[in-house]
């Protein structure tokens, strides 16, 4: 597998999304890895809403199995929803669970009026009916469950992407 | 012997009392409750966590404050509530406290928040669950007796560490009726588990316990040398009706030596908070002026209280019956 250089893929990322961003467009970032490229993306795109910050946590649906995810940080919505245009970042695209569950909380905030997802890479697996609307990779062949792809970033906010066996 | 609160993991199983956990617990339990605070301000102030899940609260003794917030936690976890009020209950026919459990057990009850006048009753509860194997069944004991009132403790420390950041270099003063609070008893271990360096009883001798310095603080028998630089002021209300005798003269006597006034607050340090845990009982432990001062932060305590039991009873729901 080639290596993936993260810094390219979010320049990428932010080509695609750029021609259908407004000022107003609303980044909502998903804790952790999702949150530093909404960091970058919203700074690149410069929007000018406030950027969001969303932790699942709570609405995971594996919580009657696995119970509540250990140290869950804050959801932070600081625009208002109600007929937002709201596009939730995450580094990576997998089963989709985290997206719907991001879905079901950004709902709770108010009525958006359309949502998209942009992800760094797309790594196949999927277990539901959702898919990115902004991808800078879709991996050619579907990474085997036994191999993670972790986003890093060091203090200065540059990415790193890295293949872990799990 | 295994903690009766743990499960073989070492994760939480029952809430019985703060005596027994482990730091990295108490501060686990702090930690999730920090998000949950957030919920207030959405349009939907509800999350899924406990969807599904039924939660008694059995009121074996008065509350409106510990009750309505149980009620309020348990809800914006879309967990269904039922309340069980004790004088209208088949206990008041003779129905025995495990008869009492079992019963609801039948009607697939996942979680009991007991309040008992009885010391130990929840632990009681949390046994027979498990002699009888239904380990998946947790209980949260909402003040049992004297013993402890394990959800206001943690409350309280969430407070704290809200206004002042951190524990590690804290002067914390608990004053008043500390023989009959449970409350008292379960501050005092939080802060010993959680580190805080000086922890002061201020109290007259009647209403302290023998050998209350064991538990690991500072006695004061006089409440201006015991406020003298302290951070925090945990007041406790004064227990009429669990005293039996005379242990003090009048309320009015009481509030002229012990009683918390601007002049007595004065001593303590100029950002120090002032804390109860309620129901208040003003001019008898605390004044007025003080009870709706600045530096007063007891209705935010009632506040961090709904997210501090959403943060336990989501923690215990998230435990399927560990021991098996």
């Amino acid at each position: 597998m080639q290596t993936l250089d993260a810094e390219a893929l979010c320049q990428a990322l932010v080509e695609q999304m750029r021609p259908h961003v407004t000022p107003t467009t609303a980044l909502l970032g998903i804790h952790t890895g999702g949150l530093w490229l909404a960091r970058r993306l919203h700074q690149a795109l410069g929007l000018t809403q406030p950027l969001g910050a969303i932790d699942v946590s709570f609405y995971r649906d594996d919580f009657g199995s696995k119970g509540l995810h250990p140290q869950p940080q804050r959801t932070d919505v600081p625009f208002v929803v109600e007929g937002a245009d709201v596009i939730i970042v995450d580094d990576v695209l997998y089963t989709g669970r985290t997206t719907r569950a991001a879905i079901n909380e950004l709902f709770d905030y108010g009525r958006p009026a359309r949502v998209d997802l942009a992800v760094l890479v797309d790594r196949g697996g999927r277990e539901l009916p959702i898919a990115a609307r902004y991808c800078a990779l879709t991996l050619p062949e579907p990474l085997p469950a036994s191999q993670n792809l972790q986003l890093e970033c060091d203090p200065s906010g540059a990415l790193t992407l890295r293949l872990i066996d799990a | 012997m295994r903690n009766p609160q743990l499960n073989k993991h070492g994760e939480l199983q029952h809430l019985l009392t703060i005596d027994g956990l482990p730091r990295e617990i108490l501060t686990a339990i702090l930690d999730t409750a920090a998000p949950f605070t957030e919920v207030a301000e959405r349009e939907v102030k509800k999350l899924p966590l406990l969807r599904g899940k039924s939660i008694f609260n059995l009121f074996f003794e008065n509350s409106t404050r510990t009750r309505t917030t149980f009620e309020i936690a348990a809800k914006r976890l879309s967990a269904d509530v039922v309340n069980l009020n004790v004088s209208t209950s088949s206990t008041a026919k003779g129905e025995s406290l495990l008869d009492t459990v079992d019963n609801l057990c039948a009607m697939q009850a996942d979680m009991f928040v007991v309040r008992h006048a009885a010391s130990g009753a929840p632990f009681l509860i949390a046994r027979h669950l498990e002699t009888t194997g239904r380990d998946h069944i947790h209980v949260v004991n909402a003040g049992d007796g004297r013993h402890a009132h394990p959800t206001q403790g943690l409350l309280d420390m969430y407070t704290i560490r809200h206004y002042k950041r951190d524990f590690a270099n804290l002067t914390v003063a608990i004053v008043g009726d500390v023989l009959h609070s449970r409350v008292a008893r379960s501050q005092i271990g939080a802060l010993t588990t959680l580190g805080v360096p000086d922890i002061r009883v201020i109290g007259p001798r009647t209403l302290l316990p023998t050998d209350v310095e064991k538990l690991g603080v500072r006695v004061f028998h006089d409440i201006r040398e015991g406020l003298r630089d302290v951070d925090v002021v945990m007041m406790l209300r004064l227990q009429n009706e669990r005293m039996n005798g005379a242990l003090l003269p009048t309320p009015q006597e009481f509030f002229k030596v012990w009683g918390l006034t601007a002049e007595k607050l004065a001593l303590a340090k100029p950002d120090a908070i002032v804390m109860h845990p309620g129901p208040m009982n003003r001019g008898v432990e605390i004044d007025s002026a003080v009870a709706d001062g600045a530096q007063a932060v007891i209705l935010p305590q009632v506040t961090f209280g709904i997210a501090v039991r959403m943060a336990v009873m989501s923690m215990l729901a998230g435990q399927q019956g560990g021991n098996k």
